[in-house]
Order: C-alpha cells, then structure tokens, then sequence
C-alpha cells in the first residue's frame, strides 16, 4: 500500500470538487470494497476524499417514489419501514448480501460501485484486463466457476457481484448523480457496462461524479422474490441470483421484472421472459417455459457449465415463491 | 494477571479458566508481544511454481522509509542445520527436510518465502516488499494431482497391507466398487502465525504460535546449533491450530536468522493468503474401495486404495487407507497408499490426520453397501462390529461404540429415516439422515508436570505445553483440585513455556491424558510429602505408616482420627509450600490392547429440491472419549470438530489454478470455512466410561474424533434425502442439481 492524502468533505459540491481536480482520487464511503483493493494493491489512489460526511442518509417517499441516500448503511436500509412496506424484494436482496458486519458498513453507492470478485483481478501477479488492459484475462482459461454465462467478451467474462443491484435493476430504479455540471439520473439498466473491449470501465459514471441517491419509482408489483444461490448460507457471493417482480390480478400476470445476478457483468434483466409473462396464468409450465427463455443464449466456460440448469431452477423456484 | 479472581467474579464452575481473558483481550496471543525494541518484518513471496531466482532487484526496496534489513539468499547467514548431518559422529540425527529458508534461489512453490523485510512498523515493511522485484527462471510446475494421481513414473508407494485375499470382495454375494476425492483443505485458524525472536547475549527468546514449545526449543537448538539451555519458546495461547503449528515452518526460522543477523527483536507474521502457503493444509486425496458382504450383511472383504499429495522436497504421509484394517471385523483386508510429490508446499496433519480422510471413504462405502443389502446402516455396523482388534486380535483397552450408536440414534430419531431415498418432504424440502464412525488411535505419551502446594491452600501446576484451544488448563486445573481436594478456583495451571518441566506436543488428541497423568503423579507425591512430614513432626502421626494416612478434603487422617489440614500442617512445621516434579510414562501396554476413540455422528438435513442448497437441521455425535474431564470443553471440542467436519463436507476446497501453480482463493472471501448459518443446533452425547488402562485420568482423548466421521455422515444424508451418491467433496449445490 503506498501513501495517500485523505481529506473529509462536507457537501456534495466539495466532493465532486475534490475530485475533479484529481483523477488518482477516489471516494470512500464504507471502505469495506475499497481498502481491500488498497490492500492488495488493486488500486492505489493518490487521494482518499471521504463522503461520510456528506448529508445523504435519508430515505424519503414521495407519489414518484423512494429515494435512498447513497451514504444509508445496507443493513438501514434493509429495515427501513417504507422499503419494507413498498419494496420488500430490496429488502431480501440486501440481507442475502455479505454478513451483518459489512452490512452495517456498505454504503448504497459503494454497493453499486464495488469491483468485480474475479481473483484474477484480486491477484495482481496474474494477467487481467479490468485491472492492467491488454494484460489478458486469468480467467477465461483458468477458474471460472463463478464467471459470467451472459454478456461477455473475449476481453473479460467477470461477473458484478452486488445482489442489491439485481433488486434495484428489477425495480427499475435511477441511479442519481451529481457532477460538474449539475445533477443527472442514469436508470439502472444503463448504468453498469458489459466489459466488450474495454472491461476496465465497470460502468458510465464518469470522472468526478458522485452517487448521491437511488430512486425507485412507483409501481404496481404486489409480488416478489429475491432468490439467491451460494456454497454457503450466508456470507457467500452468488452463484446465481434471481429478483423477480410481478404484478397479479386474478391469477394472472399483467407484468413482471425479472433481473439475475452472478451471470453478467450487470444486473441482467431478463427482458424476453418478462414479454412472455405478460398475460399467462400462474402455472409451473409457464415458469418453466420462462426459466428456457431466460437462459436461452447462455455461453458457458468450463467450470460454469452449472449454472445453465442452475439459472433455469432458479427462475422457477423464484417465481413458484413470489406467487406462492 | 490474577486469573483466579477473574473466575471467581464471573465464571461458573464448568467455565473455562482463561475464557475471560480470552474473551476481553487480556490473553496474549503471540503477534501482540512487544519486547523493547521490536522490528517488523514480513515476507516476500514467490510468484512462480518451480523453477530459480534470476535476479532480485532489492535496491528500490531497501531504501524505502523505515527498512532496517532485507534478507534473502544472497545475503542471508549461513544456518548449521541446513547443513547434511555427519552420520558417523552422529547416527541418530537426521537431516532437516523442510523448507530451507533463504538458503538458495531455488523456488519449489508459488508462496515460497523469498526474502524477509524487515522494518521499524509493519505497514513499512509490506510496502517495501512490494517493492521487490524478482526475476525468475522459469521451469514447468506440476500442481494437478487429477491429472497425476495414476502416474506411476511419479507416485511413491508405501508398503502394502493384505490381510487373508486381496480381492475376496469382488466374490461377495452383494458388492461394491467406487471413487471418492477430497480437494486440499487449508489450515485456517482464526490466528494467523507468527513468531517474535529476541537474541540477546547468546540466549533466544522465541514467542511462538505453537503446539509444541519443547519441540520449537528442541529444533531451534538444533538447527541454529545453540544449546537448548539458551532457548526459551513461550507460546502462551494459541487462537486455534489444528495441527498447523505441529512443527516449525520456514517464519519461524526466518525470524531466529535475522534476529541473530540483527541482534534486534524480530517479529515475523503471515497474513491469510500466506497461511496457504506456509503452514500446511490436509493434502488432496483419492480413494477407491471395493467392499463385499454377503447377503446378511457380514462384510467379507475390503480392498482400500489411497492417493495423497506431498510437496517435492518431502514424503507426508498419514494413514489414511489403514482405517479399513481395524474398524470392522472382516477377514480380508488389501489396502495401499501412494504418494504424489507435487510443486506445491508440504502437507501437515490436519484435525483427524489419517482417519479423517480414509473414514469419508469407508464410511460413505459402507452406506451405499447398506442400501444394496437392504439392511439399516447402524445395523451393518452392528453386524460387523470389531471385538478384539481385527489385526492384532488384541482387546481395546475400552470400546463403547454400541453404546454411542444407541445414544445417538435416539437423539437424532434415527426412527424417522426414509429407507428409500428422495422420499421423504418436510416444508417443500427434501429430508434426509445420515450416520457414520468416526475413529482414532488412543494412548498417552510421556509428560512432566511441576505442582507447588502452598500454605494459603492454592495448588500451582506447570508443565511446558501449549493450548490451542480443547481447554487444557481448564482439564489440568479440574483433575489438580479434585486429587487435592481443593476447590478449582484455588488450583491454577501454568504452561506455554519451556522454562516449566517438558511437557508434549499437543496432538494427537493426547494431552488431556499425558498432562493429566504427570498431574495426577504430581498430586500423589504431594501427599506422600504431606503425610512424611506430618509424620515427622506432628505428634498424633508419629510412628504412623504413610499408607495408613488418608488424604480427604485437604486433610490427613490417621487411624486414630487424629487430623490436620495441609494448611495449618505447613503452617506448624514452617514450611511455607510443598514442591514437587513428577514425570509419567508412555502407555507401555501396546502388546497387551489395542487403544481407540470412537464415535459416530448423525445428521438429519434438508435439501433444496430445484436449487441443490443443503440446510442441516439437526446433529448429534456420540463420542466415547473415555472419562469427560470437563463437560463444557469437551463439547466445545465435538462441536468444533463437527463444524470442521461440516467444512469438509460442504465449503472447504483450496483451488489452485494449475498454469500458475497458484492459488487462487487464498482468502477468508473465496476460501469457504462454515459460518454460523451454515452450523445447525447440536447435541454432543458422551457414554462417559473411564478408561483407567490407558491412563489414571480416565480419558482417552476426543479432538480427532469430533471431526472424524462428519463429512461421510453428512454426505450419506445428502443421499438419503436426494438418491444422489456425491463422492467429491465438497458437495457445493452445483453437484446436487
Ligand atoms: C467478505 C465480503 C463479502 C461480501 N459479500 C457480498 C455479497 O454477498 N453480496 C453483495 O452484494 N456484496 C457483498 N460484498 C460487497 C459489499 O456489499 C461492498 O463491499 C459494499 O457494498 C461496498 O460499500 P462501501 O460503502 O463499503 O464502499 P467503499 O469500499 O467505500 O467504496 C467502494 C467503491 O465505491 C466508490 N464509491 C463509494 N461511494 C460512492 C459514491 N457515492 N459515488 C461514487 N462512488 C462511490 C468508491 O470510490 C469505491 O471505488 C461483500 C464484501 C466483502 C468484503
């Protein structure tokens, strides 16, 4: 680990200041991300500007929706009162996340920022083209037991790790941001990136900007499920995930959000399967049909050939749930 | 630090006695010692498999704030133990095979110690040892052991053991053949290692992580060539080993080299993805058994096949295949074993050394052979169960299996086990039972305890042993008050440094029996002391026989009822305490019995029917130990015994990805040990029989067999439940889908 400056700031305007001026300065919020990566010298920024100064730990509602301040802890928001009551499928995702210690710690903005688990990326004697381009990837013929089915390239196959962020794909929600030049709002689905030629972008923020919030909208979902699969029941990254939202009336789906997590480089929303939801009744048949249009065009390595069956049980345990 | 006080404020009688101490930070763990003038230093590691040091750039380095010294091989001291031994002036010594730390450029490994830096703060020197950069000669590694396990131009044999026919299995009415693995399991225990090394003024001072302070002492000696006199190791708490601090590992020698190099204090410590390469792991193994009964179950022979790992630079062994020569009764038993050198760090034994690889395999043959009869697992056993030694034809010493099998069965309602697979739902999920033995060799080795017996009533006893964690002091302070007579809070147990008489290596499952019998003579010398001086000085005992004295409560009786405390005793004649050394011996029956824990573990579990996750429900292990000391540390031991064996059977597994000969999960994150989810509630049953042969304690140990046994219980419930036989530990969900 090298040395490093470390400042604290105080609004959002002084951070995105801060960090404009320096391009090796990095927000810290939780730290339980990025320390590590410090640690093992996955990084080494110049400069540490910390936010957790900044007042951005409210949950608020209004007729639009909910917005979560980026600085609430993920085990806050796992059990606050409106997500409870509005999104319970947020709230399922985050308590499937990491262990009551980090939790208390994680940061919504740091949960949707956290680097990719590949321990080619972790270990910087090995070659890895999100962390060193043109280095190679590790993991493409290497271990890839926990790598991507969907959505990669030939340049990286590493998976985003958040379950969070599969929830929040679901339901649609923003990504709020401030920058230089005021604030902007990225909807999840755009917001984190495949890796195509250039895996060391993980996602669209750029230089200087800040998460200062989520938001997600109203709607009319009255069924969830957030399904997750590990070695371990708890504190465990998934092997895959499922986040399904639906909305049910009389037996029948008038709309469904389905996104997985553990297979891309993203949240994976499974668009195709939510088209063909539309409309059927609640039968096993028609969650099985789904679970073969969901995993429809997986590509598998040789160690996650698994996940294929996997994601296919998965989708259909999480929907029989949801409407159970 | 007044450690009986602290048991009196807050500890029940059945605590453990440094439990406070450990639980608010007051114990010193070896890493927290600071001796004045303490330096840090830590490790740079290899980055290749196999091959040499081209060149290694230390310049950037050794100029970075705070760099006091870099050690590597072209600058590290000459160590004399590295050295081939002179057989003719010394027959009896043998050459040291282990890592020869600094002592050349070769690389054997990828994680092999390169250089120390060493620093005035820890944070310096990892920096500086990132600044060190290597050059290397490249040569092909070999890390794949599936690849190679059938490689003959590779693999060592050991000796054979056949027993009757090697093959009479294969003509039984009812018969089986399978393969079973098991991946590298790494030593993780909560406490990293390290050691501090102080050499001043021709003495070592050594702080160590260690299960055997006498045994650092006594190859420290040898290997840096001072006089054992001059080396004290003090290893006072251990947080866990396993069997990871068996030996002296390549920190502990780099530590003495450069603080005798800088005649300053070193301290050395690995971190976490060290420990994977430094301290030993279980090796990876393969097994194949053909097993055959006839048709009521009576086994007729076993042929028992292993396959481990080793490093390249030296032969670990550990039995593995030999549990199928004595667990059961059957007349013909073939077993072999190999071993596979590999470019990657020497093996160590590991909780369950032997058995606890080689049960996985007969325990899981012998249920997939109960659902081909027909019969009840537990009955199988019952059908087959050993009386007298199968081997030798010696009785055991004590055997309380049967007992265990209907201790447990009742409290896991073995009763409600579906005897067809996959047949049986609770809540949507599959249930199943399982069961399996766990087993392990008994016995006691040779200790010396010290016990000062003073005139305020308080019993101090000392013995040069460590504990890692089954409670040792705790045992030694039960077994001192209840020989003297004194309540527990007045007895306390010194250990963890070879200034107090030599004491054993805790392994093994065996101090609990070697301390406890050198205690137990202690306390009998005691009282023989008490009785001749009472005898010559107190006028009631005059002309009084010792043997016609009784010792109760403290007190000594004579015939006549004339009595006096051992207090006011000394306190009459002047003598303000008793002291008294006592060694006791090694069990010196082995041509008369055979010695063994047993146990037998139940698990009941559900599993996932469309998602492969596995939800233990329930389990119970039924231990004969022999006589239980300590109740609650002796089920903190089966308890943590069954969650290694819970690793072992659904989470551990060390990946190394071959091209590199690196591992590549190295990390409390990817490295999977059970977390409290994962650990379902448990009941811990004991028969509680005194096994007064192998020792006067009665015990007969029980930190092996609390893990031995686990994983097969497990993985035989996973079939139950499911139908499907995993035979490749560990069973992730993927395997179950
Ligand atoms: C052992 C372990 C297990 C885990 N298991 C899981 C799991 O099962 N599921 C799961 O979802 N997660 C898991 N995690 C990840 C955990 O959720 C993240 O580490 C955490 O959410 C990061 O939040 P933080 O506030 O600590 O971020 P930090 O470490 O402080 O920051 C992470 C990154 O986000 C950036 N950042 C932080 N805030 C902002 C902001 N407002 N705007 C722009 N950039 C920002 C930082 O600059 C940094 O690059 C695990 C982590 C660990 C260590």
């Amino acid at each position: 680990m090298i040395n490093f400056e470390y400042t604290r700031v105080n609004s959002a305007k002084a951070a995105v200041a801060a960090k404009s001026k320096n391009v090796a300065a990095q927000f810290i919020a939780g730290g339980t991300n990025l320390v590590d990566l410090m640690k093992k010298g996955v990084t080494a920024p110049q400069r540490l500007i910390d936010i957790n100064a900044l007042p951005l730990k409210d949950i608020s509602s209004d007729a639009k929706g909910l917005s979560i301040g980026t600085l609430v802890p993920n085990s806050v928001a796992a059990e606050n009162k409106l997500v409870l009551e509005k999104y319970p499928l947020l709230a399922m995702a985050l308590n499937a996340g990491a262990s009551a210690q980090l939790r208390n710690m994680a940061t919504v903005g740091g949960n949707i920022m956290q680097r990719t688990r590949c321990p080619y990326f972790y270990d910087i004697t090995m070659p890895c083209n999100k962390r060193i381009p043109q280095s190679g990837c590790g993991a493409m013929e290497g271990y890839n037991r926990m790598h991507a089915i969907f959505g990669a390239s030939d340049k990286c196959i590493a998976v985003h790790p958040s379950d969070m962020c599969v929830a929040l794909a679901a339901l649609n929600a923003t990504v709020v941001i401030s920058g230089t030049k005021g604030e902007k709002k990225i909807p999840f689905a755009n917001f984190h990136r495949l890796p195509g030629d250039t895996p060391e972008l993980d996602n669209n923020l750029q230089t200087g900007e800040l998460i200062t919030a989520v938001h997600i909208p109203a709607n009319r979902f009255n069924r969830s499920y957030y399904l997750k699969v590990r070695d371990r029941l708890s504190y465990a990254f998934a092997l895959v995930s499922v986040a399904v939202a639906l909305e049910v009336t009389d037996g029948s789906i008038r709309s469904a959000s389905i996104a997985m997590g553990g297979v891309a480089h993203k949240p994976w929303r499974l668009t195709e399967v939510e088209k063909y939801l539309i409309g059927k009744s609640i039968t096993a048949n028609v969650f099985k049909e789904a679970a073969e249009i969901g995993m429809k065009n997986a590509k598998t390595y040789q160690h996650n050939q698994f996940k294929v069956k996997m994601g296919k049980s998965a989708i259909v345990e999480a929907l029989t749930k949801a409407t159970s | 630090m007044d450690k009986n006080n602290l048991s009196e404020t807050f500890f029940a009688d059945d605590d453990r006695v440094d439990g406070l101490a450990k639980v608010t930070g007051k114990a010193k763990f070896t890493a927290e010692f600071k001796p004045a003038g303490l330096t840090h230093a830590v490790f740079v590691c290899s980055t290749i498999a196999k091959g040499a040091i081209k060149h290694m750039n230390i310049y950037e380095a050794k100029n970075a704030p705070g760099v006091i010294d870099i050690i590597y091989y072209l600058n590290c001291p000459a160590v004399p133990g590295y050295k081939p031994v002179d057989r003719i002036a010394n027959p009896n010594a043998r050459d040291f095979t282990g890592l020869k730390v600094f002592h050349n450029n070769m690389v054997v490994s990828n994680g092999q110690p390169i250089a120390l830096v060493i620093a005035d703060t820890y944070e310096r020197a990892v920096h500086a040892a990132s600044l060190v950069k290597v050059e290397y000669i490249k040569e092909k590694s070999e890390t794949d052991f599936d690849k190679n396990k059938f490689n003959d131009k590779l693999l060592k044999p050991r000796p054979e053991y056949v027993r009757n026919q090697k093959d009479a299995w294969k003509n039984a009415e009812v018969f089986l053949e399978e393969e079973y693995t098991m991946p590298v399991e790494t030593h993780n225990p909560m406490e990293m290692h390290a050691t501090i090394a102080v050499w001043e003024g021709g003495k070592l001072t050594v702080y160590d992580k260690s299960q055997g302070p006498k045994n650092v002492q006594g190859e420290l000696g040898r290997i840096f060539a001072i006089d054992e006199k001059n080396v004290q190791v003090i290893t006072e708490f251990v947080g866990g080993a396993f069997g990871s601090s068996l030996r002296s590992w390549p920190h502990v020698h780099a530590a003495v080299i450069a603080t005798k190099k800088l005649n300053r204090p070193v301290k050395v410590t690995l971190n976490r993805e060290q420990m994977f390469t430094m301290v030993g792991y279980r090796p990876q193994c393969w097994q194949k058994i053909g097993i055959g009964a006839s048709k009521d179950g009576k086994l007729t022979g076993i042929a028992h096949h292993a396959v481990s790992n080793t490093s390249s630079y030296e032969d670990f062994t550990e039995g593995i295949s030999s549990v199928s020569q004595y667990l059961y009764d059957c007349p013909n038993v073939f077993t072999t074993y190999k071993i596979l050198p590999l470019d990657i760090n020497t093996p160590t034994w590991m909780r369950g050394p032997g058995p606890g690889t080689g049960c996985f395999a007969l325990e899981s043959a012998l249920d997939e052979l109960s659902y081909k009869l027909n019969i009840d697992p537990i009955e199988l056993r019952l059908i087959n169960n050993a009386e007298v030694h199968p081997q030798s034809k010696l009785p055991w010493t004590t055997k309380f299996l049967k007992e265990c099998y209907a201790l447990g069965k009742e409290k896991i309602g073995w009763h409600k086990r579906p005897t067809t697979p996959g047949s049986l739902k609770e809540d949507g999920m599959l249930v199943g039972y399982g069961m399996a033995v766990g087993v392990f060799g008994a016995g006691r080795n040779p200790a010396t305890a010290k016990g000062i017996l003073k005139n305020d009533g308080t019993l101090l006893l000392q013995s040069a042993v460590s504990d890692m964690g089954p409670g040792t002091s705790t045992a030694m302070v039960k077994i001192g008050s209840e020989q003297m007579g004194l309540e527990e809070k007045k007895v306390r147990f010194e250990l963890g440094d070879t200034d107090f008489p030599t004491g054993p290596t805790q392994g093994g499952s065996g101090s609990a029996t070697a301390v406890g019998s050198a205690v137990i003579a202690v306390c009998d010398a005691i009282k023989l002391s008490l009785k001749e001086i009472a005898i010559e000085s107190i006028a009631g005992f005059k002309n009084v026989k010792p043997e016609n004295i009784k010792y109760e409560a403290g007190k000594l009786i004579a015939a006549n009822n004339v009595s006096i405390h051992f207090m006011d005793l000394l306190k009459e004649t002047g003598k303000p305490e008793v002291q008294v050394s006592k060694s006791s011996s090694s069990f010196a029956q082995r041509d008369k019995y055979a010695t063994n824990s047993f146990s037998v573990h139940f698990v009941k579990l559900h599993v996932h029917p469309v998602t492969g996750v596995i939800k233990l429900k329930h389990m119970v292990s039924a231990a004969d130990a022999g006589k239980i000391i300590s109740e609650k540390t002796a089920r903190s031991q089966m308890v943590g015994g069954a969650v290694g064996g819970i690793g072992m059977a659904m989470t551990e597994e060390s990946l190394i990805d071959h091209r590199y000969g690196r591992y590549i999960n190295s990390n409390f994150v990817d490295y999977h040990v059970p977390v409290h989810a994962d650990v379902p509630p448990m009941d811990i049953v004991f028969p509680n029989q005194p096994d007064y042969i192998i020792s006067p304690t009665g015990a007969k140990g029980i930190g092996e067999i609390a893990l031995v046994g686990v994983a097969p219980a497990i993985l035989n419930a996973v079939y139950n439940a499911t139908g499907k036989r995993v035979r490749d530990l560990p069973v992730t969900p993927d395997k179950l889908i």
